[in-house]
């Protein structure tokens, strides 16, 4: 006989027994409660409140591991495909005009700038073959050039506003839009791209001016740019709103 | 008269039944986010056995296009499944259970009679403490599971800033790849480990929520001499 056993009558056992699953039906219950409650919340921009909530606390923590020297692995330019999926084309409208597009950059309230194609090739140009990965699950290794958000930053005398917290971005017809935080705007491998696989960009990846942010999901590489301006508040997000995290950083 | 034998702590039946609905939403999400490109498969070639999932599956379950509630439910539930686990084994270490649940020396050797003997090829189990060594292999094994869906699960949620994470995982699609792996194989100890509970009996069942197996006690009252009193073992196997 040692402590970890008892001699009881089968009353005791019997009543030990219906306390133990006393509590663990009430358990069970608390449990099938706590999801019922969880989906009779409301939504917030698509997704149940409380779990928006976690999601944004998700941000708040992960932020913190975001660095400027975390870089998105490197690849040699014979594993970049030829083929580049093209995943979606809100924004992409058939009205569109290349001829005549320019970017449309809002620096402050009353104060828009219009860019051509021409002067932003003609900042310093940078590669980058990575792994762009799709929210989907699936990633690819592509090939893409163009200048550095943060290069564009510096030329165009846009340090105020990259201090902000957002920057905003939407296609000519406002269809897609994506909010981005200027930490990761600001983060060196973070392109206004031109190029995919050393030609311009073709007319469904975006020609003539897109992002390539690939510390982001795909859903944030935006093509087609119309405008860029920024913001103190979380700029609208189209995935964003359709349920998906907003930060969406990787 | 009974004689009651404590088996479970109070604290590992509650982190094992807080478990189970964490981990059904942890799969459940997950296979939400799955569909959005499920590409896995079993088979070589062109042949395909059984693909994942097959479309008659998704529609059974009403899964497609919900990928950002699968999300939205993975990285909220993440934490609690992650602290659970954390909780668990911190547990397991500074209450000594761990002794009973690691494999020992003589496990590795004496799992294979445990499977024969579950298998009805063999008679009889090696003598064993809380459980044999079949159990410490595959519980110990489940725990290093939880450890390999956190890291697996970490390097596909943030593979740049956790980069090394994804790069020690052989890359973001391997490590992908290994976190599903490593859902099927809790898929298929949840089916082996439902069903030893059922063959093991309501005894052990119960002793995963009472904490305790009941054992019949036999007191052989004497009189002029000192003999203690005895206990009978049923020989019922225990999971």
């Amino acid at each position: 006989m040692n402590n970890k056993e008892q001699i009881v009558t089968e009353k005791q056992v019997r009543n030990k027994t219906l306390l133990a699953f006393f509590f663990f039906f009430l358990f069970i219950a608390a449990v099938m409660i706590g999801w019922q409650w969880l989906h009779r919340q409301p939504q917030e921009q698509g997704a149940l409140k409380p779990l928006r909530t976690v999601l944004d606390g998700n941000e708040f923590i992960f932020a913190n591991f975001f660095s400027n020297n975390h870089l998105a692995k490197g690849f040699p330019k014979k594993l970049a495909v030829p083929r580049v999926r093209v995943n979606g084309d809100a924004g992409m409208s058939s009205d569109f005009n290349p001829e005549t597009w320019k970017l449309r950059l809002v620096k402050a309230a009353g104060d828009t700038q219009y860019i051509s194609i021409e002067e932003i090739k003609a900042l310093p140009k940078t590669e980058i073959i990575f792994d762009f990965k799709c929210i989907e699950g699936w990633s690819q290794v592509t090939h893409w050039g163009g200048v550095r958000f943060s290069d564009f930053v510096k030329k165009y005398g846009l340090d105020e506003q990259a201090k902000l917290q957002f920057t905003g971005l939407t296609t000519p017809d406002e269809e897609y839009y994506v909010g981005i935080d200027n930490k990761s705007m600001m983060h060196p491998q973070t392109l206004l791209c031109y190029e995919m696989n050393g030609k311009p960009l073709p007319l469904n990846q975006g020609y003539p001016l897109r992002l390539i942010i690939p510390v982001k999901y795909g859903i944030k590489h935006l093509k087609r740019i119309g405008t860029i301006f920024f913001s103190s508040q979380r700029p609208p997000d189209y995935w964003y709103e359709r349920g998906y995290d907003y930060y969406s950083g990787l | 008269m009974k004689k009651i034998v404590k088996k479970h702590p109070l604290a590992i039946r509650w982190l094992h039944w807080i478990n189970f609905p964490l981990l059904t939403i942890m799969i459940w999400s997950g296979m939400l986010i799955y569909w959005a490109n499920d590409v896995y498969r079993l088979g070589w070639g062109d042949k395909t056995i059984l693909k994942f999932f097959p479309d008659s599956f998704n529609k059974a379950l009403n899964i497609p296009f919900r990928l950002a509630e699968g999300m939205s439910l993975h990285f909220v539930f993440m934490w609690l499944f992650a602290i659970n686990g954390i909780i668990y084994f911190i547990y397991l270490l500074f209450s000594k259970e761990w002794k009973l649940i690691f494999p020992n020396k003589h496990s590795w050797k004496e799992a294979w009679l445990v499977v024969l003997h579950d298998l009805r090829i063999r008679k009889g189990l090696p003598p064993q403490k809380k459980y044999n060594a079949a159990q410490r292999i595959a519980y110990t094994g489940v725990i290093v599971m939880g450890l390999g869906m956190l890291l697996t699960g970490f390097a596909i949620y943030k593979p740049v800033q956790f980069y090394w994470l994804c790069a020690m995982l052989g890359g973001y699609e391997w490590a992908r790849a290994e976190h599903f792996i490593i859902t099927i194989l809790f898929v298929l100890f949840f089916v082996v480990h439902v069903l030893q509970v059922i063959i093991a009996g309501w005894n052990n069942f119960r002793g995963m929520v009472t904490g305790f197996e009941v054992e019949p006690y036999i007191e052989i009252k004497t009189e002029e001499t000192n003999i203690e009193p005895i206990t009978v073992n049923p020989s019922s196997q225990t999971n």
